[in-house]
């Protein structure tokens, strides 16, 4: 009661002044700073978003020279793609076709593998296996993809044509292979992340009931986990359509549209290369037609993106 | 080896034992956190564990379904014997998962797995090879029935265990834990995540449970185990200071030490 009084009868007693005393007076120095700082980030943002701002623009205005000389109904239902002989056709399926295949096997190879390796570090390595093992694993993503397609064209498809005799020695099943074995880090890395992010309370809970490791792993951790480790998938699936050199050198260059991954093909990625590497002029329509398959690549991992993050949002966490 | 003294001098009618703590020590490591335990467990009552936090109390409960055993560095000495076996729980002769699926547990946090309410259930017999979709239909009404939690859930049992409220996802555990039907059922805190009335119908739950199942609960909460149990046992430092019928414990403690923490003077 009489501390209210004196407070009312001391603010009574003094104006408020609108000139404020030198202990409360705005910072100059301190205020620059803040906004030059602020500046600095901004703009190191801006970069990105300007940069795949940029490529969106470039890849749209060149397709859309490509498409005034190319039916945009042929560029999607042409069975061939011949853009560097006299009779050229565009149709994108072939190099799609290529594109789906290997990716197909690589994933074959990296989705099971990934995740037994994923499900092995997080749920029954021991501490130091698991120490040990994981920067081993992530070293592997770290090798260049050229040696991988080196080892696709000198290793393993001598390899498989001990058993398929007829294998050319170009073909989409050794390179898918072998992406399949690139990619086993990505997955594997980042499903374990997801699976370790599991609170120790769920596996407790599982454990009490009796469950063995196992069923703990596959029916409480996993489903647990199943945001996570759909995104490790996508990044893979995402990897896979836009790998370039193991394709380019071991997959041979031919154009072919197959879904048999024991035949040769080019790819989206490998064309691009082969194109970019020649001497077609620049401005030519058969110039033009990388940006048109570029176009295409980006739209089909802009979907897989879009995919992985509606994942990530109907699987949250709700641990 | 088991020693009728302890249990014999608190009441006249001394009810059966189902387990028995010897002389059990416990280590994480290097630092020993149990201490020489002998402590009865009778069957088909409610026991309480009280004590100031990191008594051991949870440690102790942890020892009779081997959850140590999750974690490496982990050391039992001495022994629990369980009834009617008449078998040391911590033997290594003992398989830990068979132990879990005789002794259940229902932790502090709830800790639905990320299924539907019905699998939440049938988890455990499912674990247990059950596939017969009759026995497991019963089996889930039972034991939600059992949980008081069948009427609220029945007509949405597809839905995630994580979209209901706090007091329904920790009996949703017990039903869990019920599922199994198993002989002893181990609470470490079920109540301290829990608002007032959720606690009053976890409470009433058990008083109701120890019809059919023996009962461990830790519990911070002084007034819970007076309310709950049958008998009750002050922790301290990782050892057990003491044990007897709760009214005895609350009413009239053999030790100063139990009746400076019950009275509030300390902990």
């Amino acid at each position: 009661m009489s501390s209210t009084a004196s407070i009312a009868s001391t603010a009574e007693g003094l104006p408020i002044v609108s000139q404020p005393s030198d202990r409360l007076k705005k910072d100059v120095t301190r205020h620059f700073k803040e906004r030059v700082i602020e500046s600095i980030l901004f703009l190191a943002a801006f970069v990105s978003v300007f940069t795949t701002a940029a490529i969106v623009y470039i890849l749209i205005t060149e397709s859309w020279v490509f498409f005034q000389h190319v039916p945009f109904s042929d560029f999607l239902f042409d069975t061939q793609w011949t853009p560097l002989f006299d009779d050229a056709h565009y149709g994108i399926m072939v190099l799609l076709s290529g594109t789906l295949t290997s990716s197909a096997v690589a994933l074959l190879v990296a989705i099971p593998l990934g995740t037994i390796i994923a499900i092995y570090l997080s749920e029954f390595a021991p501490f130091v296996v698991r120490e040990v093992a994981k920067p081993f694993l992530e070293l592997l993503g770290g090798v260049p993809t050229i040696i991988y397609g080196y080892f696709a064209l000198v290793f393993l498809t001598p390899l498989l044509q001990h058993f398929l005799p007829e294998l050319p020695g170009f073909n989409l099943l050794s390179a898918g292979i072998v992406m399949g074995i690139m990619i086993i880090p990505y997955v594997a890395s980042l499903s374990e992340d997801a699976m370790r992010a599991v609170p120790m309370a769920l596996r407790e809970g599982s454990y009490a009931m009796g469950a063995t490791r196992l069923q703990t792993a596959l029916r409480v951790v996993m489903p647990a986990a199943t945001s996570g480790i759909a995104s490790a998938y996508i990044l893979g699936i995402s990897r896979a359509v836009g790998e370039t050199m193991i394709l380019a050198v071991a997959a041979g260059m031919q154009p072919n549209l197959t879904f048999n991954p024991t035949e040769p093909g080019a790819t989206i990625t490998s064309f691009i290369v082969q194109v970019a590497l020649g001497d077609l002029p620049h401005g030519s329509i058969g110039y033009q037609t990388i940006f048109a398959a570029g176009l295409t690549l980006m739209l089909m991992t802009l979907v897989f993106n879009l995919l992985g993050y509606y994942m990530r949002k109907r699987f949250r966490e709700v641990y | 080896m088991v020693n009728p003294m302890t249990a014999t001098a608190l009441h006249e009618q001394t009810p059966a034992l189902k387990a028995e703590a010897r002389n059990l020590n416990f280590y994480y490591g290097n630092f020993h956190a149990l201490k020489g335990i002998n402590m009865p467990v009778y069957d088909k009552k409610v026991t309480a564990l009280i004590g100031p936090s990191g008594c051991g109390k949870s440690t102790y409960l942890r020892c009779f379904n081997r959850m140590h055993d999750l974690y490496p560095g982990n050391r039992y000495e001495g022994g629990i014997d369980f009834h009617p076996d008449r078998t040391d729980l911590l033997s290594p002769q003992v398989d830990p998962i068979e132990v879990r699926m005789r002794i259940s547990m229902v932790f502090q946090k709830p800790n639905p797995f990320p299924k539907s309410i019905y699998e939440n259930v049938a988890y455990g017999l499912r674990v247990r090879g059950e596939r017969t979709r009759s026995v497991i239909d019963d089996k889930v009404e039972a034991a939600l029935r059992g949980a008081a939690l069948w009427n609220e859930v029945k007509d949405r049992l597809k839905e995630l265990g994580a979209n209901l409220s706090g007091g329904q996802q920790q009996r949703l555990c017990i039903a869990r834990a019920l599922a199994t039907d198993p002989e002893l059922m181990l609470f470490d805190e079920p109540t301290s995540a829990l608002d007032p009335i959720a606690t009053g119908s976890i409470e009433e739950l058990i008083t109701e449970l120890k019809e059919k199942v023996t009962i461990l609960i830790v519990t911070h909460n002084m007034q819970q185990a007076a309310r709950v149990s049958d008998y009750t046992a002050y922790m301290y430092l990782g050892e057990m200071v003491e044990f007897g019928v709760t009214d005895q414990i609350f009413i009239k403690p053999q030790k100063k030490a139990t009746e400076d923490y019950i009275t509030g003077r300390f902990g």
